[in-house]
């Protein structure tokens, strides 16, 4: 069995002292270069896309507030914008940024992705992402949040639920012009028919969008959406609104109960269309280099993610053996880790007949086996 | 023309065709206003001529007429920065300007996307910071409407120092990189604004962009308007293209700028303006005149009326006269367009005389009042125009907006702008990285 593989990108890497690592370039890190380099070395090792990781507040080591730390990667760019910035330089591979969907405006988002997909002909996905912190909060100003408790239920309840309500807005909005909306009939002088774009008129607890887009369909219908997920409430987040997710396993056994419990709630939500790729997420590194990076960074690497050390080979090994649709990795370091997943893993898994020699499809939905959808306003004819 | 100083050096920009009845759809020329093809022809082009920046326009909610989408003019755009960074990849010198609205968004997100660009560029970011009003829009987003015309301009003020504040609020030499430092201490400073419109603290997250901030501009013909960019935009968009208007408009805007401790070349004045080329004066005007016309179909001409007389008049000819009944001032059929908010009652009794006094259909009657184009003659007597305008302070430069995509710009990249090169008025070469550097602004660290 083929499996996917996508790379996820964040800043030097994803340890904190990777900036330190030799091979670093810390200097290039908010350039186009940097990005563009990272992201056609992922689409020569024929990866599925990459995601941009983002939030809207400074890089932190806790998760619940700033840390005021100054020796680890502070600073970056938007990720949708770093995305649209490498789409003309690739033609093949997904380019999938993270959006807040707690701040951000659902039609800011949707014309944002939709834009994406124009401009990579195809290739567009999207991550939403909740966010929690009071801090980043304070800096829209709107809305005071608590301090960031995991055990405030009913507060993170409420913001899965309007994030619900976001993803819905956002895909409402990508259908809300057919396809063939665009007429251009000069004898009856109109541009557009008019009966095929519709209001999305979309009222909710949180919020009311009125809709249309401004922005005629992607190219792909709609983008895809993927989602990462520690648990049952950011699973059925996404069962409900995503096409992928990404979840956190421990080892091969916790990987298998993940995906049980995802499709139960699959089932128990009552899912539509195909059910979630789930993806499990790695952080790897090849080579010696990840003692050394913890020492100069004070503590060990602490992640979500089950973090890989050895050879491509041995992360072969793991990744055949742990049998899922597909991975993400998250490479320790860049550009050293990408490099050998592309260069190494790679070739590895393709020698097992275990990954693409050639990227099949060049949209991105399709690369996954999804069909492009009709839109849900189209009217059956 | 001899004047006691140097020629003035011109800006030019040009802007994407536009979702209005100026953008010709009709033509057989006429591509896709969405694919990504056209604006990197567009933009290319504009590169082509070494133009200071291009320029996008945004619009949140779409115009509706009588109730229902409009649908004779071109419609459906995606969203600027999202275009403009995918183009700082296929461009390398070339500004790239957004529009951003100022009312339907809030200033941390502003200032990390145009800082993002900025970087993506390498110091190539504007903004065109403008504000909306309507509750109309407001339907799309979170926050709804909806501003008191009056707060518009205090909002834009307000929220134009906030995003300048975050921008500002990483020293230029944050970074450090070296030793185990990434950032030095202090490097990023604590943000706090506490205003009528926005109450914001914490931190920055995206570095001071390469051009310090990024290039503001703003449109806007108003008292309010025209105080705004006095006080803090690099360019200012007019539609004064004439060149008495021109002038005035640009000795009251330019005599504003001291009280801000500004000086005349802080503020570029530049007219949006269209054009039309021919082999001969006659050959350009008849052209122009196939253009007006192809701008207003019969349909659009019918709609314009509507807006003005407020009422559904599908039923009247085109070809034929103007209605007899009276406007009826108590009712806006037309919705998401500034242009007809004001003076309807004096434009339609306007209307009428001219109308009268040269024996005009409808369509006509549209086509002599809603169009317009600014230079209209050969490649030589456009560019003598331009140049005259700019050397006798009517504007410091244009930014054309071409009726076609996606080839609108050709032919004054490679006609009009050799001749201005010629004369020693326009650059032959960008000779620096940064927009601010195009336009002659101060370079801020």
């Amino acid at each position: 069995m083929t499996l996917h593989l996508a790379v996820a990108l964040d800043g030097a890497g994803w340890h904190p002292a990777a900036w330190r690592a030799e091979g670093a370039q810390p200097d290039r890190l908010f350039t186009a270069g940097y990005w563009a380099d990272l992201v056609i070395e992922a689409e020569r090792g024929l990866l599925d896309w990459v995601t941009f990781e983002d939030t809207l507040s400074l890089q932190s080591s806790r998760y619940d507030g700033p840390d005021g730390r100054l020796d680890q990667v502070r600073g970056k760019l938007d990720a949708v914008l770093l995305a649209a910035a490498v789409a003309p330089l690739t033609s093949k591979i997904g380019l999938i940024p993270t959006t807040s969907v707690t701040h951000t405006e659902p039609f800011h988002v949707a014309i944002g992705i939709a834009s994406l997909d124009y401009a990579s002909k195809g290739r567009a996905g999207w991550r939403p992402r909740v966010s929690g912190r009071p801090d980043e909060a304070a800096h829209f100003g709107r809305r005071e949040f608590p301090p960031f408790d995991l055990a405030n239920q009913e507060f993170i309840t409420a913001l899965f639920e309007e994030a619900d309500d976001a993803v819905e807005v956002v895909r409402r909005l990508w259908d809300s012009w057919e396809d063939d909306a665009e007429i251009r009939d000069a004898a009856t002088g109109r541009f557009i028919d008019r009966d095929r774009l519709h209001y999305i008129d979309f009222e909710g607890k949180f919020f009311s969008v009125k809709g249309p887009s401004i922005t005629p369909r992607p190219p792909q219908g709609q983008p895809l959406v993927t989602s990462l997920g520690h648990g049952p409430g950011p699973y059925e987040f996404a069962a409900r609104g995503a096409d992928v997710l990404y979840v956190t396993p421990k080892d091969r056994d916790d990987a298998h109960r993940i995906v049980a419990e995802v499709r139960e709630i699959e089932a128990r939500i009552g899912r539509t269309g195909p059910p979630l790729k789930v993806f499990a997420d790695l952080v790897v590194f090849f080579g010696g280099h990840k003692a050394g990076l913890d020492e100069l960074d004070g503590a060990p690497l602490e992640s979500d993610a089950h973090v890989f050390e050895g050879t491509p080979a041995e992360l072969a090994d793991l990744l055949q053996d742990w049998d899922l649709e597909g991975y993400r990795l998250r490479p320790g370091v860049l550009p050293h880790d990408l490099n050998v997943i592309t260069r190494e893993l790679v070739p590895e898994l393709q020698s097992r007949g275990a990954f693409r020699t050639a990227y099949e499809t060049a949209d991105l939905r399709g690369r996954l086996g999804l069909a492009r959808p009709a839109s849900r306003y189209a009217r059956v004819s | 023309m001899t004047l006691d100083r140097p020629a003035k050096q011109i800006h030019l920009a040009a802007h994407f065709p536009g979702v209005n009845n100026t953008t010709v759809w009709s033509d057989p020329r006429s591509g896709s206003q969405i694919d990504f093809d056209s604006f990197k022809h567009l933009a290319q082009t504009a590169e082509r001529g070494k133009l200071d920046f291009f320029f996008l326009a945004e619009g949140l909610r779409l115009r509706e007429q009588k109730g229902r989408i409009h649908d004779l003019d071109v419609v459906g755009r995606p969203e600027s920065l999202t275009v403009l960074s995918a183009l700082s990849a296929v461009t390398t010198h070339l500004g790239l300007a957004a529009t951003v609205n100022s009312t339907f968004n809030e200033p941390y997100e502003v200032a990390r996307r145009l800082a993002s660009l900025d970087h993506l560029s390498g110091g190539r970011a504007a903004w065109n910071v403008v504000t909306s009003w309507d509750a109309f829009t407001g339907e799309n987003f979170r926050r709804g409407g909806y501003l008191e015309e009056a707060d518009r301009y205090t909002r834009a003020k307000e929220f134009l120092q906030t995003v300048r504040e975050l921008w500002d609020s990483w020293a230029p030499d944050a970074l450090t990189r070296s030793g185990g430092e990434f950032v030095r201490p202090g490097g990023i400073g604590f943000f706090e604004h506490q205003g009528q419109h926005f109450d914001i603290r914490g931190r920055f997250d995206v570095p001071r962009p390469p051009q310090g901030n990024p290039v503001i501009i703003q449109a806007g013909d108003s008292e309010e308007g025209r105080e705004f960019a006095a006080s803090g935009a690099d360019v200012i968009f007019s539609r004064h293209s004439k060149l008495d208007e021109g002038r005035l408009f640009y000795r009251d805007v330019k005599g504003r700028l001291a009280k801000y401790g500004r000086s005349p070349d802080d503020l570029k004045i530049l007219p949006a303006v269209s054009y039309v080329l021919g082999d001969t004066q006659e050959d350009a005007e008849e052209r122009a005149a196939e253009i007006r016309r192809a701008q207003v179909s019969p349909q659009t001409a019918i709609l314009f009326l509507e807006a003005i007389w407020g009422r559904d008049l599908s039923a009247y000819d085109p070809e034929g006269p103007l209605p007899d009944i009276e406007p009826d001032l108590g009712t806006d059929v037309s919705k998401g367009r500034a242009q007809f908010r004001r003076d309807r009652a004096e434009t339609a009794a306007k209307w009428r005389a001219l109308a009268a006094e040269k024996n005009l259909s409808i369509r006509d009657l549209v086509i002599e009042t809603a169009t317009h184009q600014t230079f209209v003659g050969t490649a030589a007597s456009v560019a003598e125009e331009i140049n005259t305008f700019v050397q006798t302070d009517a504007a410091d430069g244009f930014i054309f907006a071409p009726h076609l995509t996606p080839g609108g710009l050709d032919d004054l990249v490679d006609k009009v702008v050799p001749l201005l090169q010629e004369k020693g008025v326009f650059r032959t070469e960008y000779t620096g990285p940064t927009l601010r550097h195009h336009l002659g602004l101060k370079e801020l660290s």
